[in-house]
Parts: structure tokens; sequence; C-alpha cells
């Protein structure tokens, strides 16, 4: 009952609000202040999770180095990385709250060098690589085998040349037809994509408020 | 012709920055020649950091400004005041997560569990029925007859009309694709293989123009490449 009737009660509990607050009103405006403070509780709870994942990674990563693990050196470049980072970045945040001004700005300008010279170079060029692995494998998707294989090596050329300013001097239409590829069948198949992703997510949550899916609840075997 | 290089001085923190940042962007590109230790030291950075960098958001957005500087300075009285509750019933919420560590109580984190997972399907089933499927049915339902608007526009409108219809037909697995269901969904493919390929080039463009600006901040920024 406990373990599992009553997250499941809570559950469809927490979810009929915002159902609620958005068809009905209630007197005094309640109902949407209620729905409002639920929802900056779970931001904040939101946090905690987050920290959920940081106690994992330590775990694994511990783990991985007290045994010796294949890549265990890897492991401790991260976990010294996370440290370094996350100190600076609780430093940052506390040194905004009054009384905790002995912080200093040093977190934050550590926060920001860290973010400037470590973290966006490396998220970009991590980005820039894909180019070369795309570009490899657009060449073995790219061909016309077939109708359908046709159509997707079509649009990609037109799309492709037609934002490429080089391009466009010589075949000055091209930008005209992008911009029918992309607001004529481009849109519609994206727009039948959401519409159907959309009600499939519906579908879903109904069936978790309902509590017919209960995977969320990670039940053991024989629970 | 005169090509002259003016490297980042290594002796500010901009400039020692700037080597630094050099230094990672050449260790992640290493990995077109094969993968190495360069490239793993900076994998692993790469995920430290963005852990770290997720740490220090998630304190100063949400955890400190919402909950620890309003308890500490806003006067609540505690227990009794109705503001330190509503400050005080998220952290209970949030740490009752971490009881899944304690094996004999690991049970109780799924009531915090239930109650986000309860919540934000729920907010986002209506955002999506409320922003999404609405507002993108309602585009798609256009006049018949062309109304003052340009030819190219009405005809754009009736292929984006079939093209959604055929596409939401080629996702409706309740009935065997044969016959007449069979041909509009074969139509919807083509629609779907378009938007790939359009998405494809999209993304391939990006990517190559991100590799530019990597380029860029090797030659210009670092090297200082004609400065």
């Amino acid at each position: 009952m406990l373990k599992k009737k009553i997250p499941v009660l809570l559950c469809f509990l927490a979810g009929l609000l915002p159902i609620i607050s958005f068809f009905f009103t209630s007197p005094g405006d309640g109902l949407r202040e209620a729905n409002d403070t639920l929802e900056q509780w779970l931001v904040v709870v939101s946090g905690f999770a987050l920290l959920l994942g940081v106690i994992s990674v330590f775990q694994v990563n511990l783990r991985k180095i007290s045994n010796r693990s294949k890549g265990w050196v890897n492991a401790i470049y991260l976990l010294a990385s996370l440290v370094i980072m996350g100190a600076f970045g609780l430093m940052d945040a506390f040194s905004e709250m009054p009384g905790w001004g002995w912080v200093g700005t040093s977190g934050n300008t550590g926060f920001n060098w860290i973010f400037d010279a470590i973290f966006q170079p490396l998220q970009s060029t991590m980005f820039s690589l894909l180019a070369f692995y795309v570009a490899s494998a657009a060449f073995r998707a790219f061909r016309a085998r077939n109708l359908e294989a046709g159509l997707l090596l079509a649009a990609a050329m037109v799309v492709m040349l037609g934002i490429n300013p080089y391009v466009v001097k010589v075949l000055p239409f091209l930008p005209e037809w992008t911009r029918w590829i992309m607001n004529g069948p481009n849109a519609a198949a994206q727009r039948g994509i959401i519409i159907g992703a959309a009600l499939g997510a519906a579908s879903m949550t109904l069936r978790i408020l309902l509590g017919i899916e209960r995977s969320w609840l990670g039940l053991q075997e024989g629970e | 012709m005169h090509i002259f290089f003016a490297m980042a001085p290594l002796n500010t923190p901009d400039g020692f920055g700037i080597w630094v940042g050099a230094f990672f962007t050449l260790c992640i590109l290493s990995f077109l020649y094969k993968d190495n230790p360069f490239f793993r030291f900076a994998e692993s950075i790469f995920a430290g950091c963005s852990l770290g960098y997720y740490i220090g958001n998630t304190f100063s957005q949400t955890i400190v400004p919402n909950v620890l500087e309003p308890l500490v300075h806003d006067g609540h009285t505690p227990f009794i005041s109705w503001g330190w509750w509503v400050l005080v019933i998220p952290i209970i919420i949030g740490v009752n997560l971490y009881t899944r560590y304690i094996p004999k109580i690991a049970w109780v984190a799924r009531f915090s569990l239930a109650i986000y997972v309860g919540y934000y399907a729920a907010l986002e089933m209506m955002l999506k029925l409320q922003g999404e499927v609405l507002p993108q049915s309602a585009d798609t339902i256009i006049s018949l007859v062309p109304r003052g608007t340009p030819m190219i526009d009405w005809f754009t409108s009736i292929v984006v009309m079939i093209g959604v219809l055929c596409v939401l037909v080629y996702f409706f697995f309740s009935a065997e694709h044969k016959g007449v269901l069979g041909g509009v969904s074969k139509v919807g493919v083509w629609f779907l293989m378009i938007s790939f390929g359009a998405a494809f080039a999209y993304t391939i463009m990006g990517r190559i123009s991100i590799l530019i600006g990597r380029v860029v901040f090797l030659m210009g920024d670092w090297l200082g490449y004609g400065a």
C-alpha cells in the first residue's frame, strides 16, 4: 500500500492540479496560486535531483579509481574538474547572499574564466568535430538508390546550396526554392511529427496519471 | 606579401585563457587522427566542467534565490509562519529523494518522485496540447478558395495540408497500411524524406559554421594571424 499505491495517488493528485487550474478558476484564484506554488517548489526539487546525479557520478568514478579499472586516470580528471568548477560555482552563488560578502568575487572570476577558457572551447569544438562525421554520414545517406532516398538527396542539396552565399551568386533562384521547401513540405512533415508526438505524449501522461504506466516507480522484481 | 603572427600573450589572464582554450581545441580535434590520451583527457575535463557548471548554475539561479536567501533573511518564524513552511516543504521533498541511498527506506524516495513526475507530465501535456497541437492544427486548416492571397502561398498551404494529413496517416498504426491507406502513407514518407533532407542539410551547415568559428579562434585569437 505505502510503497506502491501512495506514490501512484500522489502522482495523480500532483498531475490533477495543473489540469484543473488550466480549465477552471476558483474564488480568489486559489487554484492558480496553488499551482504556481507547487511549480515553484518543484523547481527547487529539480535542484536537489541534479545533486543526486552528481552523487551518482562521484560513486561511479570513485569506484573506477579504487578498482583501477580501465580509464581510471580520466576519472580523476573528471572529478577534479567537477570539484573545481563546482566550487567556483558555489562560491559565486553564495557571494550574492547578504552576509556572505567575505566570499568575494573570486568565485565569479574563476567560474567565468573556466567557462570562457575551457568549457566554451571544449563544447564548440566537440560540436564542430561532428561536422566531419555528419559529412561522411551524408555521403552514405545521400545516395539516390530509390525515390525516397532521391527526395532526401534533392531536398538536402537545394537547402545546402541555397544557404551558401557563393553558390547563390551563380544560381540566384536557389534561396527561393529553399524557402519553399522549408515552408512547404518541410513544415508539413514537421507539423505532422509535432502533432503525432504531442498526442502520443498526452496518452502516455494519462497512462502515468491513472497508474497504468508505473515503470517510473522503479519497482523491483516481486514488488 | 607579409604574413605575420602575433600570438596571444601568456602573462595576462585573458591571454592565458586563450592558450588554454587553444590547447583543449587541439586536444578535441586530435580525435580526427584517432582516439588518443589527449582527447580522453579533454573529454573528461569537459564532462566534469559541464556538471560543475550546472551545479553553480543551479545554486545561483534556483536554490540560493528561491530557498536559502529568503529562509535566512526574510525573518520567518520557524515552524509557525506559513512563509517558512512554503520554503521548507520543497527542501523536505528534495531531501527525501536521497532516501534512495538507505536501502531499508529507499521506497520513500518514490513519494517525491511521484509528485515530480505527476506534475511535470500533466503540465507538459497541457503545454503540448495548447501550445502545439491546437495552433499547428489551426494553421493547417485553410480556405480551399484563394481569397486575395498570392497563388504560390495558396498552393503552399494546400501542399502543407496534404502533407500533414499524409504524415499523420503514416504515424497511424492502428490499421494495416494497405490499399488507399498504404498509398497515402507512402506520400507521407515522401514528405518526411524531404523534411529529413532539409534538416540534415541545416545540421551539416550549422556544424561547419561552428568549425569555421574554431578555426578563426585558433588562427585569429591564438596565433594572431594577420593581426
